[in-house]
């Protein structure tokens, strides 16, 4: 988780993903910036985020993007 | 025809019932379209001005291009103004330009409110349910002539200062017919409309729309962030004609979407605004081969575009993909510093000729004519034509390359050197997502900076086999997310000043 939101504050310096709980409605997260997001998790995790994992309901908070990641690690 | 309301009616005529413009959660017929913008036109008809700005502070959706045409009917013409826009850029906007009315919406007027600066404040959805006065539109247009401005389109100059470039009825009817004989649009296109209003690249899917009688489907922007749902989005409604930005459709290449859906209608890509990375292009062509690709190349001040290319052969990754030749009824020259034509294969500025040129900026004489001059080549009898700042060549089958911008074209260890002929290198090579290069004239040093999983020394490699040595930066640096301004496009500016506070 750790890891995680040091790469959610390289993307979008200045938040506090801890509190955030509407990532895409709110804005934080916009088109690019979710881009920037898989790419680094897919490296760093070293996990395949595809196409098909890229819906709203996983980017909604930094726990959701979470499970995401684990999911994808199974 | 001299306006674009008197195109809007003539598609009316055919199409009153087609869908003229949708976006996820409403739609526009051409009649209702027409409808809508005569009652807008008739309510600031009210305000007796003519030729004046009016600024149309709204989100992208169908009611959004009736308030545009609205203003066009009241023989005044249109700002878009971004509604993500912080309200101190858009004062900054209204203090060069001073609107004497702005159309909103509900949910943004309050914002708007403080900072009008003694314009009137019109929300749409009232206005559209005016009465139609007919006569008192007719009675405006016959006043009008086709050099009558349309809209002015702000874009943000790099001194921080706004500039308006003031685009005519004539500018978009010229530039049109040439994007609808060339790209085939007619009342069975349907554009899938990536672009917001406020960006020069929209005036060619929203004009050639409403000149064929095709249909616009606005592509909320939060479908970039989900490609699947994009995809499912755009064959709903049976997109076949797409003209993105370079990065939106790189989204779509870098993540490999087509593994997973494909468009289904799509028979048209065509793509401006910046450089389209061919590895990214090769992707779309290796998934969708049977359709036609088309480069398009141009500033806002030709209204979009002044030369294309039609993709007609493979490029390897990294290579250049040609900027084209001059569109019908636009002229392009190659000019040298010395303002004579460049020979074959020489670099120069590309200049532009022709109706597609708009009269220059709005309250901003100086720089007008900084940009707005006597063609070099003609000392017969007056002629304006645009210089553009961007530097290009022919290359072996007379088709023009751009080589970048003259602001970015520096000279290094005696060289002459367009950084981005660097960055292309540096895109090619494997793990570099984005890259900027820029140039520290202090240290006479090259500075390479990219995101990506690649290595520093692997990228050092990898440029030495692209580039001269003479062009191999001096320094890499690795950024962990690469600075964007509010266009959209890499900030150069943040990176010059803070390059070395990076690592």
């Amino acid at each position: 988780m750790e890891d995680l939101l040091r790469i959610l504050n390289e993307v979008k310096p200045g938040v506090d993903f801890t509190k955030e709980d509407d990532l895409i409605e709110s804005g934080i997260l916009d088109s690019l910036s979710i881009i920037q997001l898989v790419t680094k998790i897919s490296d760093e995790f070293d996990v395949e985020i595809t196409p098909l994992d890229l819906v709203p309901e996983n980017f909604k908070s930094a726990e959701t993007i979470y499970e995401m990641i684990q999911n994808a690690e199974d | 025809m001299k306006n674009i309301t008197e195109c809007l009616e003539q598609t009316v005529k055919c199409f009153p019932d087609k869908t003229a413009f949708r976006d996820d959660v409403s739609e526009l017929t051409y009649f209702q379209l027409m409808s809508k913008a005569k009652s807008i036109g008739t309510a600031l008809a009210g305000l007796d001005k003519r030729n004046s700005p009016v600024a149309v502070y709204m989100n992208k959706t169908p009611m959004c291009a009736a308030a545009m045409l609205g203003t066009a009917y009241s023989g005044n013409f249109y700002i878009v103004v971004d509604s993500k826009m912080p309200l101190e850029r858009i004062k900054n906007t209204f203090g060069v330009v001073h609107p004497v009315a702005v159309i909103t919406e509900t949910g943004l007027a309050d914002g708007i409110r403080e900072i009008a600066d003694g314009a009137e404040i019109f929300i749409c959805d009232d206005i559209s349910e005016t009465p139609a006065d007919e006569n008192k539109l007719l009675d405006i247009r016959a006043k009008m002539i086709d050099t009558d401005p349309l809209y002015c389109l702000f874009t943000s100059g790099s001194t921080g200062v706004p500039k308006g470039t003031v685009i005519s009825h004539r500018n978009v009817i010229s530039y049109t017919d040439w994007v609808i004989e060339t790209f085939d649009i007619d009342e069975k296109t349907v554009f899938g409309s990536q672009t917001p209003f406020y960006f020069s690249m929209s005036v060619t899917d929203f004009f050639s729309t409403i000149r064929t009688g095709a249909e616009l489907v606005i592509i909320p922007k939060k479908f970039f962030s989900f490609p699947i749902n994009l995809i499912k989005y755009i064959n709903q409604y049976k997109v076949n004609t797409i003209y993105w930005v370079p990065s939106a459709l790189s989204i779509v290449a870098n993540i490999g979407l087509f593994k997973y859906a494909k468009p289904e209608y799509l028979k048209k890509v065509l793509f401006a605004g910046e450089v389209m990375p061919t590895k990214q292009l090769n992707y779309w062509m290796d998934n969708l081969p049977d359709l036609l690709y088309a480069n398009l190349f141009g500033p806002t001040e030709t209204t979009d575009i002044c030369t294309y290319y039609v993709v007609n052969r493979r490029f390897a990754d990294g290579s250049s993909l040609p900027i084209g030749n001059a569109c019908n009824n636009c002229d392009v020259m190659v000019v040298n510093d010395e303002g004579k034509e460049c020979a074959a294969g020489e670099e120069g500025e590309l200049y532009v000729r022709g109706s597609f040129l708009a009269f220059g900026y709005f309250n901003n004489p100086e720089k007008t004519s900084s940009v707005f001059v006597q063609n070099p080549l003609n000392s017969a009898y007056p002629e304006v034509v645009y210089k553009t700042g961007d530097i290009v060549k022919y290359n072996e089958y007379g088709e023009l390359i751009y080589c970048g911008r003259k602001d970015f074209q520096i000279k290094h260890m005696g060289y002459r050197i367009e950084l981005g002929e660097i960055e292309n290198g540096a895109a090619a090579a494997d793990g570099v997502s984005v890259n900027a290069c820029i140039y520290d004239p202090a240290e006479d040093s090259l500075i390479l900076i990219y995101e990506g999983k690649a290595k520093k020394d692997e990228l050092l490699d990898e440029l030495k086999k692209r580039v001269p040595e003479y062009m191999v930066p001096n320094r890499i640096i690795k950024i962990p997310s690469m600075p964007y301004n509010s266009n959209g496009k890499i900030d150069r500016v943040w990176l010059k000043n803070n390059f070395k506070n990076i690592e």
